[in-house]
């Protein structure tokens, strides 16, 4: 019953004041969770050529209530650094990959970004800790819909979310500082490249659900027609040829 | 006791449950291909089949009361067959088991176990059937045996047959109805309450028969069917079904599908509308709306695999694996004048053929297309023409292993023989091109590369960097070999297609290292280094210290996407907590995994048995002698059969067709072997000389097999599956002797370890089937076929020790 009304307490608190990183009964759980993250972050240095994140990105999935974006049925796992079932065939990242794509992005205050695949809107609502303005696209209405009231729920205003096809971005408010892409298929769609902003960056998670094979990262250039990509592997690799 | 009379509806009954047993393990791994994924269809299958085992372990047990109740026993087991099978895979698809989610979660190894628990229900009650027979009509044992042996051959090629004119979840509804109606002959002769059981079976059988399909399949929510019916507008439009996959076509007007795997960062051009379709829920290939006007097709030539057509200008083209017809549409409109695509599954042809010959343009009767139905390698044997492209679309490709029985990933297309066979189909100055997807760390294109120097090493060509070109995005690679070597323009054409369109040069002649990594860059230029070791002198040092396998496959070791080397299994662990299992392929660790469990549960099943298995008499045969006889004829009867089921593959094209025909030939000539048994005299056949004979034929078969091949590859399809069938048949005639002359003998001796020989059997063929396909993996086909003999002939010196002369 405590914990009930501790989570009312929280939600009333976060609703009005923003303050979301409020008690919510699942601190421990999230800095079991951060330290996870770290453990990882450091033992694929090599692979991610980063030894840590930057302390922005890991105070924002602190701020995170991950088990708001999880089914109720998972609540309990939701800070396991391991990736969830959300329905529709969809999933909720591993926090890991959710926060080395939130630090390969940049993302920082009043920067303009758009996310496509929504999802449960948990990559959104970090990004949206950091202070960045997010435009979300989901294609499958109910998660859409979810995921908007979600958002609305624990006060993240400035994420906006919308039912439609990502293949197209978000015209209206191009050009963006960074754009994610939750899932890829077989190429990138140019409309989205067009709407990178020069000097911008792009994540996309390459691979099927469950099972992230690398990161992609593009990097539009200064110059006219300028892109180039990057491949980042998320865990750690014995290196290809060994000495032995 | 009597000795009761063996009837020919007895035979028929037997023949009948065999055919629904050995057709249910073929319906059921495409079944849960189409559910899950392939790779966990075999697993589950396998072990499933330790159903067998299991029931030579219970009949171990209670062997003697279940034959004093014949009839019942048999109507019980017969009817659990019959409503197990459909009722065990709804529960099966029931369960929340996520093949996906493996490398996360220990409980999902709980779920994977419930599901393969649920599926060898009805296997056991199959086995059930039979050894109740051996129990019973010990004097008929070989005839039983026979009788068991065709209704399985049969089984195994009228399944495949049936999956042609009927979807998979009607076939499952009749196999159940099948097992039914196997109760009847037998139980009929029994009391009136046996009667009326088999009248309720009769009129249940007929319902399952004539009713639509009462479990629909539904396909896992991970998989790419699923996910696109999610999406806002979309529905599936049309259904084509056949043993080699489910084809589902998807049209969402709302959201379309827009594939172009491979296409450049740099384009800026729409793709056409297309509709998708999915290969059992997975594999999407399209079909692109076209009406005569290539201008809507310019993003054709934006993707790796459009190079080929820049550097060598080809007129007369050769795709192969056509699919939906994107590869032929890049053809044409890069001005090919003439286009072959070979397609193997018809009904993918039929779809743009007939349902969407409007919506495609009736591409496929193009006035400069022309379409086979047939598996490529082959129609690179028997066709004569000769191109200046022949265009590998492995994107567009769907995997053989997806289909049939004891289905891994051969495929005869990758081999060093396969590139040699395409280059001498090329006209002068032509070039054969393979387009696949980038894999980081890099391991499937290294392989292709080395298979492709390989083959010009066997032409005899001196310096192989010369004729070769390679490029990569960030998705899709591209590799090109010829004969001839490249030119200065050639090569300035495939600098400047790269340059253009964002992708990195991996090598052509005179490549510089900072060329290799400039738009999609890698923390060094590994595919880079990994082409110029290969090329240099050090390429044997390069494949042993790289950290995958990546050394040509051939056609004896044709498993072109085994990459996994032994030693990096505890690494393979290790990623696996981390989540990063998904890096590598699944395919062989899975058979690993199912060779341990085979092995577990197979010694489980044999050794428990001992606890009660009592000698009759002081002459009973040795326990050891025995375990160690049935063990090897176990083994080696599902060897030799793996190895030419593969072997047929190359030969027949098609895998479903190269299983149904050898499965049945084998089993159908055993079957005789087997009443050559029944009809010799008490003592039986001396089995040594049956082994000398089956180990010399499948040497000289080994042997005799590439002439072979060569010789019959311009039959048309059908003599050759005949002389297929031919040349199996002695071999299996002898292969059929073993099993039911060493039960004989068993019976003779000891009659209630009958089942126990059995449930040996029944192990042996599971971990053998597993431990075949693995060794063909590290050791090639010919050393599976070697072995074999070796066991046969282990099982001929066995014989005197096993059952010593009890006369």
């Amino acid at each position: 019953m405590r914990r009930l009304l501790l989570l009312v307490a929280a939600g009333i608190l976060s609703a009005t004041s923003g303050v979301r990183a409020a008690a919510d009964g699942y601190e421990d759980a999230r800095r079991g969770m951060l330290e996870a993250v770290r453990r990882l972050v450091a033992d694929t240095r090599v692979e991610t050529g980063r030894a840590a994140l930057a302390p922005e990105v890991m105070r924002a999935l602190e701020a995170v209530p991950r088990h708001e974006f999880v089914p109720s049925g998972l609540v309990a796992r939701a800070y396991e650094n391991r990736p969830l079932p959300i329905g529709h065939g969809q999933t909720i990242s591993q926090p890991y990959i959710v926060a080395l794509m939130t630090d390969l992005l940049e993302a920082g205050p009043d920067r303009v970004v758009l996310e496509v695949g929504t999802g449960s809107g948990y990559q959104a609502a970090v990004l949206a800790e950091l202070g960045a303005r997010v435009y979300s696209v989901e294609i499958i209405p109910p998660l859409a819909e979810s995921a908007k009231r979600r958002l609305d729920r624990l006060g993240y205003r400035d994420v906006a979310v919308r039912l439609g096809d990502g293949y197209y971005g978000w015209p209206e408010h191009a050009p963006f500082d960074a754009i994610i892409v939750t899932a890829a298929a077989g190429h990138v769609p140019p409309p989205l490249v067009e709407q990178l902003a020069p000097g911008a960056r792009m994540v996309i998670p390459v691979g099927p659900r469950f099972a992230v094979q690398h990161l992609l990262l593009i990097e539009k250039g200064h110059e006219e027609g300028e892109v180039f990509t990057r491949n980042i592997l998320p865990v750690r690799f014995v290196p290809l040829t060994g000495d032995h | 006791m009597s000795k009761p009379r063996a009837s020919a509806s007895l035979y028929l009954s037997v023949a009948l449950v065999s055919a629904a047993a050995l057709a249910c393990e073929v319906l059921l791994t495409r079944l849960l291909a189409i559910v899950h994924w392939h790779h966990f269809a075999y697993l589950v299958i396998s072990l499933a089949l330790l159903g067998f085992g299991a029931s030579g372990a219970f009949l171990s047990l209670a062997g003697s009361w279940c034959a004093a109740r014949f009839r019942a026993c048999w109507v019980a087991n017969a009817a659990g067959f019959g409503f197990g099978a459909p009722l065990c895979f709804a529960l099966a698809q029931a369960l929340p088991f996520n093949a996906l989610e493996v490398a996360w979660s220990a409980r999902q190894w709980g779920w994977l176990a419930l599901l393969f628990l649920c599926l060898a229900l009805p296997f056991f009650a199959c086995a059930n059937c039979i050894a109740l027979c051996f129990l019973r009509y010990r004097e008929r044992i070989a005839a039983v045996y026979a009788a068991d042996l065709a209704g399985a051959g049969l089984g195994a090629a009228g399944v495949i047959g049936w999956l042609y004119v009927s979807p998979p979840e009607a076939v499952l509804q009749g196999l159940a109805a099948l097992g039914m109606a196997a109760a009847i002959p037998v139980g009929w002769g029994g009391g009136r309450a046996l009667r009326g059981a088999c009248a309720a079976l009769g009129l249940a059988a007929a319902f399952l028969a004539l009713a639509p399909p009462l479990v629909p399949l539904a396909p896992s929510q991970f998989k790419g069917l699923s996910q696109a019916l999610e999406v806002d507008g979309a529905r599936v439009s049309a259904t084509r079904t056949s043993p080699l996959g489910v084809l589902s076509v998807v049209e969402n007007e709302r959201v379309p599908v827009r594939h172009a795997p491979g296409l450049s960062l740099a384009s800026t051009s729409a793709i056409a509308p297309q509709v998708g379709v999915y290969t059992d829920a997975e594999h999407l290939r399209v079909i692109t709306r076209f009406d005569g006007d290539l201008a809507p097709l310019r993003y054709l030539a934006e993707s790796t695999s459009a190079l080929p057509y820049h550097a060598v200008r080809p007129a007369r083209v050769l795709v192969l694996g056509a699919g939906g017809g994107a590869g032929v549409l890049q053809a044409l409109e890069a001005g090919a004048e003439e286009v072959h695509a070979v397609e193997l599954d018809p009904e993918m042809v039929a779809l743009v053929r007939e349902d969407f010959a409007d919506y495609a343009g009736d591409l496929y009767r193009h006035p400069r297309v022309r379409v086979h139905v047939a598996e490529a390698r082959e129609h690179l044997r028997a066709s004569s023409g000769r191109y200046d492209l022949i265009q590998v679309a492995a994107l567009d490709s769907f995997g053989a292993a997806a289909a049939g029985l004891h289905a891994s990933s051969e495929r005869y297309l990758y081999t060093v023989e396969a590139v040699r066979a395409a280059l001498e189909r090329l006209r002068p100055g032509g070039a054969l091109a393979f387009t696949r997807w980038v894999k980081v760390p890099p391991r499937d294109g290294v392989k292709l590369f080395a298979t492709l120097i390989a083959a010009l090493d066997e032409r005899g060509v001196s310096d192989p960097g010369r004729h070769l070109a390679w490029i990569r995005g960030w998705s899709t690679a591209t590799l090109m070999v010829r004969g001839e070597a490249w030119k200065a323009a050639e090569i300035d054409a495939i600098r400047s297609f790269a340059r253009t369109r964002s992708f990195d040069l991996v090598h052509v002649p005179g490549v510089a290292r900072e060329e290799a990594n400039r738009f999609n860059r890698l923390d060094r230029p590994w595919f880079f280094e990994a082409a110029a070791a290969l090329l240099g002198p050090d390429r044997e040092r390069f494949f042993e210290r790289y950290k995958f396998h990546v050394e040509p496959a051939s056609d004896d070791r044709p498993h072109f996407s085994r990459f996994v080397k032994w030693a990096h299994l505890p690494e393979l662990l290790r990623l696996q907590r981390q989540g990063g299992i998904g890096l590598l392929e699944l395919g062989y660790p899975v058979l690993v995994a199912t060779l341990g469990v085979s092995l577990l549960a197979g010694a489980l099943l044999i050794l428990a048995p001992l606890a009660f298995l009592r000698a009759p008499s002081p002459r009973a045969p040795d326990r050891a002698g025995v375990c160690a006889y049935f063990l090897c004829i176990g083994f080696a009867f599902l060897a030799i059969e793996i190895a030419f089921i593969q072997k047929a593959m190359l030969l027949l094209g098609a895998p479903v067709l190269a299983v149904a025909v050898v499965l049945s030939a084998f089993l159908v000539s055993a079957g005789v072997g087997s009443l050559a048994v029944q009809r010799s005299a008490a003592q039986g056949l001396p089995v040594r000389a049956v082994a000398v004979a089956i180990a010399g034929l499948s040497g000289l078969y080994l042997w005799g097999l590439p002439a072979f091949v060569e010789a019959v590859a311009t039959l048309p399809l059908g003599p050759r599956a005949a002389l297929v069938a031919v040349m199996i048949f002695p071999l299996g005639v002898l292969m059929g002797m073993p099993f039911p002359a060493g039960l004989r003998r068993l019976a003779a001796a000891a009659a209630p370890w009958t089942p126990w020989a059995w449930g040996i059997n029944g192990c042996a063929s599971v971990s053998g089937a597993v431990a075949s396909t693995l060794l063909a993996v590290h050791f090639g086909f010919s050393a599976v076929v070697l072995l074999a003999a070796g066991a046969y002939l282990l099982a001929g010196a066995l014989e005197r020790v096993s059952f010593p002369r009890s006369g």
